[in-house]
């Protein structure tokens, strides 16, 4: 193949590794990127081929800690092609695929299968996570050498938590030859044991059993001790409470190696959202409460957590954005919310939804995309997340003034199971560039599943 | 999307004492009739609480008499469907859908059997798929009936979702109450037991609280939510504003007019709410010596079925004070009101539908 020269123009290139904020060219080469130039007079580069970025935000291809690809298993939810077709349309160039497939990513040969697939059916990255334990049962640690020979970027047995503290101990110390981080979903299930949404007085008006905050922020504890103990690296997955921030802020001063994740949902929705009119109160209990599409685990918190994660974001206490992209099938959501699945299909939303934060000022635009790129390339130690000179030409290409309304029927991902459905959002991935490919062009292709 | 708010319910004919006939079929063009349903009391003016016990009263006089049947509803089909055991709503519920004269099918699901959320949904469908115009449900999950009201055509009625609520016990309770001591605004009413898990416990609170009285709850403080704080009282943005939470079942007791006490479930005791009935019987069981701290002449009630002696000591639950089987008899005449109003052709009036055009006198 002919090398292949693309040249983005124009736009304002925010690099947070590189500390880049200005209106600038991105010129890529071979999958490569060149490096950032200086706006040509006459927006002329001999040989590139141009896209013009005029007005648009230019930044590293997104990278996503925590993704649900369903796949191999639950195909009829999502599969490595439509689920990372989908991240390209959300701007996400790298995603990290969770282990809770069928079978689990407990051994090299389903990761070696994963990441065979995902070079074959995929469209972009697929960096696979492996179990902590076998089969994600929580009593036999999972090969974790075999696994980071096989290539997988961390561990976690997703959804559900490391109960036995022994278990995660040792985790956490085996862990630390490979250098790989422990990603536990920290939540004590026996406190609030059934509860399908947080506690507060939205759960009590609805009747539907409540899991408080301690649950998580009890966990989180643990592992922040057990990470202090071993000097293992704790990566925390989807934090959403203030007190899982506490523990965590106090567990940084101390040295611990922490890093921690939160989500758009826990950044924009919260439990009143579960009332079904987009997080207004009614006064009356309604047929359009119970909303399943904001049942997640860990459920969606009050104002005060939300507020609080905003603020640990933007001061980098809270390291990075990821997505907890969890697709379902209709018949999944569509049931009572006790019945319902946990999860949201985030993928296609993520960006847009943690923009309003930008323009309600309540985080930079500048910590927000680097949440988004720098932060997690540095837990995940690679050459990802920046525009710099040599590093895969992975480019998200945003319209900051792009008004659109939420319609999860037009997904790319095979379902549409979002509580943002009808909602109007600002800003909004136009072009996501793979290795110096398109992989997601919003001329050509919005809407179309690919 | 949201609640209309009914201000003003007025149509006097559900007050009269015995249904209108039925009219004749090609009187009312049913089609053009909007389908309402019961999911709780919250959504219902005070107006249209009032309008529905006093149709309640004259439906208590039909099912004293000799033959109870009337035609109001001859020709409707009611479905109950049950998911959780119950005798005394589901017969409730028959016996009235067939003193008016409607056919009422029963169908008994067991939970198990419906685990999938796709079952229940499938369920509806296919009763939709068939001719009926009310669909009565109960259902251990929160929710249900509103989920199968957005399925259905039919009428639903909830029969009890979960640990949310249950409106035709709270319109029974109302409308036991009012017939003794007329006027509820401003009487106090002590409601002991499980409030955490209890769907009458919330509608109850809901309820009376509307209709002007003051209530107030006392239980183990496992049994309440977490964000409700013994000795406290609750402010408007929980849904339950006004209401007292007793630091002592006789705080709660003293100078009530009405004691409720509920049922409390053996299985509090194995999740480790309580440390044993017998411990709850001893600080939380309503006796004569705890009834005697209530007003002289306070009505004892109990929404069933009765734990005796361990929530309410045999003593009192067949005491003088005791109403327990006029709330059972009562419930026939508030489902009949209930479903008269919903189902019957032709009503301008209908429940909790907000739509005042139609219901202005």
């Amino acid at each position: 193949m002919a090398a292949r020269k693309l040249a983005i123009t124009g736009g304002r290139v925010i690099d947070p590794a590189q500390g880049i904020d200005r209106i600038a060219d991105v010129l890529i080469s071979n999958g490569k990127v060149i490096g950032i130039a200086e706006v040509s007079s006459d927006n002329g580069h001999d040989g590139y081929e141009v896209i013009d970025a005029a007005g648009m935000i230019v930044t590293p291809g997104f990278v996503d800690l925590h993704t649900h690809l369903r796949d191999p298993g639950q195909e009829w939810k999502e599969t490595i092609s439509t689920g990372t077709r989908a991240a390209a349309h959300g701007g996400f160039t790298t995603v990290c695929a969770m282990p809770n497939t069928d079978p689990v990513q407990d051994s090299a040969s389903v990761v070696l299968d994963v990441i065979r697939r995902s070079a074959a059916d995929g469209v972009v990255r697929v960096l696979p996570i492996g179990a902590i334990s076998v089969g994600q049962h929580g009593k036999q640690l999972a090969p974790m050498g075999e696994l980071a020979d096989a290539g997988v970027i961390g561990f976690s047995d997703d959804g559900i938590p490391v109960a036995d503290a022994n278990l995660m101990r040792q985790a956490l110390a085996y862990s630390v030859e490979v250098d790989l981080p422990i990603i536990n979903h920290a939540e004590d299930k026996k406190i609030g044991a059934g509860g399908v949404m947080s506690a507060g007085l939205v759960a009590t008006r609805l009747g539907l059993a409540g899991v408080p905050s301690e649950a998580e922020t009890a966990m989180v504890t643990r592992d922040l001790q057990l990470a202090e103990l071993t000097g293992a690296r704790l990566h925390i997955p989807h934090i959403s409470t203030v007190g899982s921030i506490a523990a965590l802020r106090a567990a940084k001063d101390r040295g611990v190696d922490v890093t921690a994740e939160v989500t758009p949902h826990h950044l924009t929705l919260n439990d009143e959202w579960i009332f079904g009119l987009k997080g207004v109160v009614p006064e009356q209990v309604g047929r359009e409460s119970y909303d399943t599409n904001t049942k997640v685990n860990p459920p969606l918190r009050s104002r005060a957590d939300v507020d609080a994660v905003i603020e640990a974001l933007s001061e980098g206490l809270i390291d990075i954005i990821a997505t907890d992209h969890a697709p379902h099938a209709e018949t999944d959501k569509v049931c009572t919310y006790d019945e319902a699945a946990h999860g949201i299909n985030v993928l296609e939303t993520a960006f847009s939804s943690v923009f309003e934060l930008v323009g309600g000022s309540k985080i930079s635009l500048n910590r927000l995309i680097e949440s988004l790129t720098a932060s997690p390339a540095k837990i995940l130690n690679r050459d990802l997340g920046s525009l710099k000179q040599g590093f895969s030409a992975d480019v998200a290409i945003i319209d900051p003034t792009s008004k659109w309304v939420v319609n999860p029927q037009e997904f790319i991902s095979k379902s549409a199971n979002s509580p943002l459905d009808g909602v109007e959002l600002t800003g909004r991935v136009v072009r996501t560039i793979y290795q110096g490919e398109t992989v997601f062009d919003m001329v050509t292709s919005a809407g179309a599943r690919a | 999307m949201t609640n209309p708010t009914t201000t003003t319910v007025g149509n006097g004919a559900a007050t009269e004492s015995t249904p209108p006939q039925v009219p004749a079929p090609d009187a009312v063009d049913v089609t053009a009739v909007p389908r309402e349903h019961l999911l709780d009391l919250d959504d219902l003016t005070v107006g249209e609480i009032t309008e529905l016990l006093d149709s309640a009263e004259g439906m208590l006089e039909i099912t004293g008499r000799d033959i109870r049947k009337t035609p109001a509803l001859r020709g409707k089909t009611i479905i109950t469907m049950f998911f959780e055991n119950s005798t005394r709503t589901r017969v409730s519920f028959e016996q009235a859908g067939k003193i008016l004269g409607a056919d009422v099918i029963n169908v008994t699901a067991s939970a198990s059997s419906v685990s999938k959320g796709e079952s229940l949904l499938n369920t509806v469908k296919t009763l939709q798929a068939m001719p009926i115009d009310a669909l009565v449900i109960r259902h251990p999950h929160s929710g249900a009936p509103y989920f199968v009201s957005n399925h259905t055509d039919a009428s639903v009625i909830n029969a009890g979702d979960g640990t949310h609520a249950h409106p035709t016990q709270s319109l029974l309770d109302l409308f036991t109450v009012r017939n003794h001591v007329g006027e509820i605004a401003g009487k106090k009413i002590a409601i002991v037991g499980d409030v955490l898990y209890s769907r009458v416990a919330r509608s109850d609170i809901l309820a009376f609280q509307k209709m002007g009285a003051d209530v107030t709850v006392s239980c183990p403080n496992t049994l309440l939510p977490d964000e409700w704080k013994l000795g406290s009282t609750l402010g408007d943005e929980t849904g339950f504003g006004g209401l007292k939470l007793a630091r002592s079942v006789d705080e709660a007791v003293d100078g009530a007019d009405v004691v409720m006490a509920l049922r409390i479930q053996q299985e509090r005791q194995e999740a480790g709410h309580l440390p044993s009935l017998r411990e709850y019987s001893d600080r939380w069981g309503i006796n004569s010596t705890r009834l005697a701290v209530a007003n002289e002449g306070a009505l004892l009630m109990h929404p069933g079925p009765m734990n005796e002696g361990v929530e309410i000591s045999s003593e009192v639950a067949h005491g003088a004070q005791s109403v327990v089987e006029e709330q059972v008899r009562n419930g026939v005449a508030v489902r009949m009101a209930v479903l008269y109003k919903l189902c019957a052709p032709g009503k301008s009036t209908r429940i909790g539908n907000g739509d005042e055009a139609q219901t202005q006198a």
